[in-house]
């Protein structure tokens, strides 16, 4: 089994998602559902209906929406600044409702 | 009283089961008190209370807490201990599919005791039978000293990492858990050469962050399921492993996952589960003396089912009895159930009656189970018995003219 350090994106930042391989023998299956921490199978965000935009021109890295994001897909870039993981994105809009700014902004996503 | 390590006790079942626990060593015990389990969990605290017993005892508002904290401590790789009974493993009943699908081998005791309503205090078997089905190991005893003896084997037994399975330990409500009997007390030192401390890889920790507990999707539950179901099978035969070395060392052997009694050549076989197996088996020495070839099966466990060992215990016997202190309503004991299932897949095909009685503390006599062999031996005659009898009704039930 990997280590958790083994499954984040070069910058330590994010999760990276794994293929599962799935198993030839019931032996090989981990005792019960419990599998190494950090380990994504499946990218999962299908569902989203609004896209959150950032406007780094206006952000001013108070990092509230990397605070209240429930899925944690919001991330730090170096020191200053937010950038959203779209692969695990829900479009739940909290970022955009609760940045002071006003620096997000939810817009439709279409079936391009 | 001072529950103290000493050669011989006197002691109820609830008491023997607090000093089985404490031989075993949990790290955790998390508990709600119920009529009639709460003289275990009352010992247990006194014995952290007084520091005979290296236990964290954590107090919980109700079973679903009691078995979610149980399972908590389990997952961090800690031995956990809970005890209940009735209404309260009923309200545990969630708990439990997450505490055997997770395989986390937490032991519990169980005080069999009657299913409201109507409300009863009294013992009989339908609390625990009703959750056959939810992944645990369950065991039932006959005595106290089995009682106290199950607790050592059962972590020995759901600890295996073959199994990671958490055990359920019956006893009878009051016939067991509050009559008093004399108790051999195994030495602390021989207890630890037997039972070695809990490891598993299924655990939360620091160095290996793991995900524990996930969803499963149907590409791959069935798989988790299929290995819990397997799980259970590599149960049987190390049973009887743990119970020969447990009798090697301690001197007391209980037969594995079942005892039979004068079943060799006997033409009338009684099964049993529990308490009821003392009475039953003095009712076969009486009628052995009149020259009745009865005997009688001690039926262990119920989870892992032991198909093999019970076919060839009934072997040539004319007709078996199976005494349910419970019924499934509609149908039939959930016991003779599970016995017929047994016989049906290896197409035996002799008589086969069920008899329910005891239910909800009603006393289950001698002459009653006299009786039962009675009816036994008049359906190999030709005589019309029921597959389905309720023995000891207090009222006629005969279809009013």
């Amino acid at each position: 089994m990997k280590k958790t350090k083994d499954m984040l994106s070069e910058d330590g930042t994010r999760p990276v998602k794994q293929e599962f391989v799935k198993r030839a023998h019931i032996s090989e299956y981990p005792t019960g559902p419990g599998f190494t921490a950090g380990h994504l199978a499946d990218i999962n965000a299908g569902w989203r209906a609004f896209r959150p935009i950032i406007d780094l021109k206006k952000c001013i890295s108070c990092y509230k929406c990397y605070m209240v994001c429930p899925d944690g897909v919001i991330f730090k870039i170096g020191t200053k600044g937010v950038a959203v993981d779209y692969d695990y994105c829900k479009g739940c809009g909290v970022c955009a409702n609760e940045c002071p700014v006003k620096a997000i902004t939810m817009i439709k996503e279409t079936l391009d | 009283m001072k529950l103290d390590n000493s050669k011989k006790l006197f002691v109820s079942g609830d008491e023997a089961v607090a000093l089985g626990v404490r031989l075993a060593r949990p790290h955790v015990i998390s508990a709600y008190p119920i009529t009639p389990q709460t003289v275990v969990v009352e010992r247990l605290s006194e014995m952290v209370e007084d520091r005979s017993l290296d236990a964290d005892f954590m107090h919980v508002e109700s079973e679903h807490s009691a078995l979610s904290a149980a399972m908590g401590a389990s997952a961090v790789g800690a031995r956990a201990f809970t005890a209940t009974s009735s209404q309260g493993l009923l309200y545990m009943a969630e708990v439990l599919s997450y505490c055997s699908g997770g395989r986390f081998p937490v032991v519990m005791m169980n005080a069999n005791r009657a299913l409201a309503l109507p409300w009863s205090i009294f013992g009989d078997q339908s609390d625990s039978l009703l959750l056959l089905g939810s992944g645990w190991i369950q065991c039932y005893v006959e005595d106290a000293q089995e009682a106290l003896d199950m607790m050592i084997q059962a972590y020995k037994i759901a600890e295996n990492s073959q199994i990671l399975t958490p055990f359920m330990v019956n006893l009878d409500g009051f016939i067991l858990t509050h009559t008093y009997e004399l108790v051999d007390i195994p030495k602390q030192s021989q207890v630890d050469d037997f039972l070695p401390p809990f490891t598993t890889p299924n655990k939360m920790s620091l160095e290996n962050p793991m995900n524990l507990g996930f969803s499963s999707t149907p590409a791959d539950n069935l798989e988790f399921k299929y290995q819990q179901h397997q799980a259970l099978l590599n149960a049987l035969p190390i049973i009887e492993e743990v119970d020969d070395e447990f009798g090697d060392r301690f001197g007391r052997y209980y037969g594995g996952v079942l005892e039979t009694y004068q079943t060799d050549d006997a033409d009338f076989v009684m099964i049993t589960v529990g308490s009821i197996t003392g009475t039953t088996r003095v009712v076969v020495n009486t009628l052995r003396e009149e020259g009745k070839k009865v005997g009688l099966i001690k039926l262990r466990y119920l989870r892992p089912m032991p198909e093999e060992a019970l076919l060839e215990a009934i072997g040539d016997a004319k007709a078996i009895g199976v005494i349910d202190k419970d019924i499934s309503f509609g149908h039939e004991g959930t016991i003779f159930t599970n016995v017929n299932s047994a016989l049906a897949k290896s197409s035996v095909a002799i008589k086969k009656h069920n008899f329910i009685c005891g239910m909800g503390g009603r006393n289950i006599s001698k002459n009653d189970i006299k009786e039962m062999y009675k009816l036994l031996e008049d359906s190999t005659k030709g005589k019309d018995v029921p597959a389905v009898n309720f023995i000891n009704l207090n009222t006629s039930v005969s279809e009013v003219e």
